[in-house]
């Protein structure tokens, strides 16, 4: 059975470019990149060759570029890297419905001697600004807003929202985890002063990750140790991966523009091909202003986890927004943020689609999907009405 | 990824029985669609009363689906009396097991079963005894009691994976652990006779208590705790991370650590931390 990869904002497959480009440092050129001599300057090279396409694909200068090993180090790093370097400041302004990595970690702020305000989304998944701007204060160390969002691909204003922030004398940060490689991002021509990102989002390796600084951003060391990154960030370069993801932004920014127009028309397609055979489908988030690969269709009166397993049955994988998928016992927090009612949150399913997915595809499953969810209905209590209780004996 | 067994898998990808019986001789309804799962059984009696008949409909996950079709292949030829003895622990040996988080998916069937045959009695949608401590699973003290006792079940979590409640907003889990400590500590002052401990063990038990039981609280906060000494019955204690510092560690030694410490070990422990 052919495996058919529809989960892109979980991982992606590392680009077979990505993995020539990395073998070599992990088979012959094994030197430390701190050493002095020539072999391990092979590893340097690759290192600031990488730095280079990174900060290329951003629209940044490679100085502004700190490889970390993941997209939640990342975001650790740029908020305590800035309530650090501002210790007199305690106040964090972040959204409702940020990966785990912000989310959490200001959960974590809130505990531990700080203010932070969570901004609400309305149905659509949009931001309330007047919110947030309503919240700045002198006391605001950092604003931190997600790009994208993973669950429902809906994007944020960050640039408009950064500039108004910078107004403040404010560090702002965004997890572009789900942004960079899809989207056009240009740090040179915005007010960004910090950017997640994470590789293997974007056809590299899992296990590195980067963070942007703007030059002149206040900065503080999240990771101490040695002198590597500028002393920004210690720890030896994970020099092969960082290689891997150099290259897989070379992709990224070489197919871009092609990929988002052939991403949303394969995804229109998956979308109104699925809402025109399947009843009580609903897409949660709005459904202009969005990744051009994620959707997120919730199927009312079944249940996520379900649909993922019989799914997995056909060789087709997604993601869900049930409480059964989530580890907890309530259904995703972006979608609870958005107001989508319990019927359809716990029914929700995301696909997230990759240069690597083909129309045949889309096809398939826009064919096997309607039978699935067709025969979880008729198990469900609630497809049809409900019968009372008489009592017999 | 949830590790299910070949036999739950095979029930939920070709579930049995499944559908309404029409004018059943008993109907059992539990769950919500909030709750994310719900169950909903019927059945018919044969002229010698036996379960001719049963079918169900489940909104839930693999499981919820597996451990209901599992009950009905079960109650099959069953009296009412028979059936009325089929517990969720009969449920999970049916299915080979279920993942600890899943038991809720049994405790469902069960549920369902229960109701049912109050159904069948005439005894329909009477309300459920006691107090509501989960608001959001409406989960009551009285079952919260039942599962402890029946199952024997020791911590939070346990009360949640099987009846849900406090994996909502969390905000009952304080009231949990209450009835938790409540009946375990009926448990313990049954069985007074504890024997002495000789001091080795007793900075054992401490040693062991901490790491199970108050680490992994603390630790969900950033927080954590040493062990520096055992004088007597004096405790000597390091907080670490969040917790040191912490306004509210003095609470969270006497509230928490020494109160699980006077349960789990000796009643006359004190608990002091050291300074730097």
């Amino acid at each position: 059975m052919k495996m058919i990869y529809l989960d892109n904002n979980a991982t992606t497959r590392v680009a077979p470019e990505v993995v020539d480009a990395m073998l070599p440092y992990l088979k012959d050129f094994y030197g430390n990149p701190s050493s002095m001599y020539e072999f391990a300057r092979k590893a340097e090279t690759a290192i600031e060759r990488a730095r280079t396409a990174l900060a290329a694909l951003l629209g940044a200068d490679p100085r502004e570029i700190i490889f970390t090993s993941c997209g939640t180090e990342s975001d650790n790093t740029a908020i305590w890297a800035t309530l650090r370097a501002n210790p007199d400041k305690r106040h964090v302004i972040t959204t409702r419905v940020e990966h785990a990595a912000v989310k959490n970690l200001g959960t974590f702020l809130s505990k531990n001697g700080y203010r932070v305000t969570f901004v609400p989304v309305d149905a659509k998944g949009f931001l309330d600004q007047d919110y947030l701007f309503d919240h700045l204060s002198h006391d605001t160390a950092i604003v931190s807003v997600m790009w994208a969002n993973n669950e429902t691909g809906v994007i944020f204003p960050v640039e408009e929202i950064a500039a108004q922030v910078r107004e403040k004398g404010v560090v702002f940060h965004t997890d572009a985890v789900q942004a960079v490689g899809k989207i056009p991002i240009d740090l040179g021509r915005n007010a960004i002063d910090m950017l997640s990102l994470s590789g293997h989002k974007l056809h590299g390796p899992k296990g590195i990750g980067a963070l942007y600084v703007r030059k002149g951003t206040r900065f503080s060391p999240f990771l101490i140790g040695g002198h590597q990154e500028a002393g920004r960030r210690g720890g030896t370069e994970n020099v092969a991966s960082i290689a891997g993801l150099g290259r897989a932004s070379e992709l990224a920014a070489a197919n871009l523009h092609g990929e988002i127009t052939r991403l949303r028309s394969l995804r229109d397609a998956l979308e109104t091909g699925i809402l025109e055979r399947v009843p009580n489908a609903i897409v949660n988030g709005d459904r202009q202003n969005r990744l051009p690969n994620t959707t997120n269709i919730s199927f009312e009166f079944i249940e996520g986890e379900s649909i993922l397993l019989m799914m997995d049955e056909l060789g087709i994988c997604a993601s869900s927004g049930s409480a059964c998928t989530s580890g907890s016992l309530e259904p995703s927090h972006v979608l609870r943020a958005m107001g989508v009612p319990f019927t359809a949150a716990h029914g929700s399913i995301r696909f997230s689609l990759s240069a690597y997915n083909t129309r045949e595809e889309i096809d398939y499953v826009v064919d096997r999907l309607p039978a699935v969810v067709e025969r979880l209905r008729e198990l469900s209590p609630y497809w049809e009405p409900a019968m009372a209780c008489k009592g017999r004996a | 990824m949830w590790e299910y067994t070949k036999k739950v898998k095979d029930l939920f990808l070709h579930p049995k029985n499944v559908g309404v019986i029409e004018d059943p001789d008993g109907v059992g309804e539990v769950g919500s669609m909030a709750c994310g799962d719900a169950l909903k059984l019927t059945f018919k009696l044969d002229e010698i009363k036996r379960i001719k008949d049963v079918k169900f409909q489940t909104f839930g996950c693999a499981s919820a689906i597996a451990s209901s079709s599992a009950l009905t292949e079960m109650l099959k030829g069953k009296t009412i009396e028979e059936a009325e003895k089929i517990t969720n622990d009969d449920i999970v040996a049916y299915l080979g097991g279920l993942p600890k988080e899943k038991m809720h998916c049994s405790v469902m069937g069960q549920q369902a079963l229960e109701e049912a045959i109050a159904c069948y009695r005439g005894k329909p949608a009477t309300e459920k005894p006691g107090n509501i401590v989960c608001e959001c699973f409406g989960v009551t003290d009285v079952e919260i009691r039942q599962a402890l006792k029946s199952h024997h079940l020791t911590g939070l979590e346990d009360v949640t994976n099987y009846l849900k409640a406090g994996g909502g907003c969390g905000n009952c889990q304080e009231k949990i652990l209450e009835i938790i400590s409540e009946i375990h500590g009926l448990a313990t002052s049954a069985e007074k006779t504890k024997p002495q401990l000789t001091t080795l063990q007793k900075i054992h038990l401490i040693e062991d208590t901490l790491a199970r039981e108050i680490e992994p609280a603390l630790a969900k906060d950033g927080g954590g705790i040493d062990l520096i000494d055992v004088d007597g019955n004096r405790v000597l204690v390091k907080l670490r991370g969040a917790c040191s510092g912490c306004k509210v560690s003095k609470l969270t030694l006497k509230d928490f650590v020494e109160k699980k410490l006077r349960e789990l070990v000796v009643p006359e422990l004190v608990v002091e931390e050291v300074s730097e």
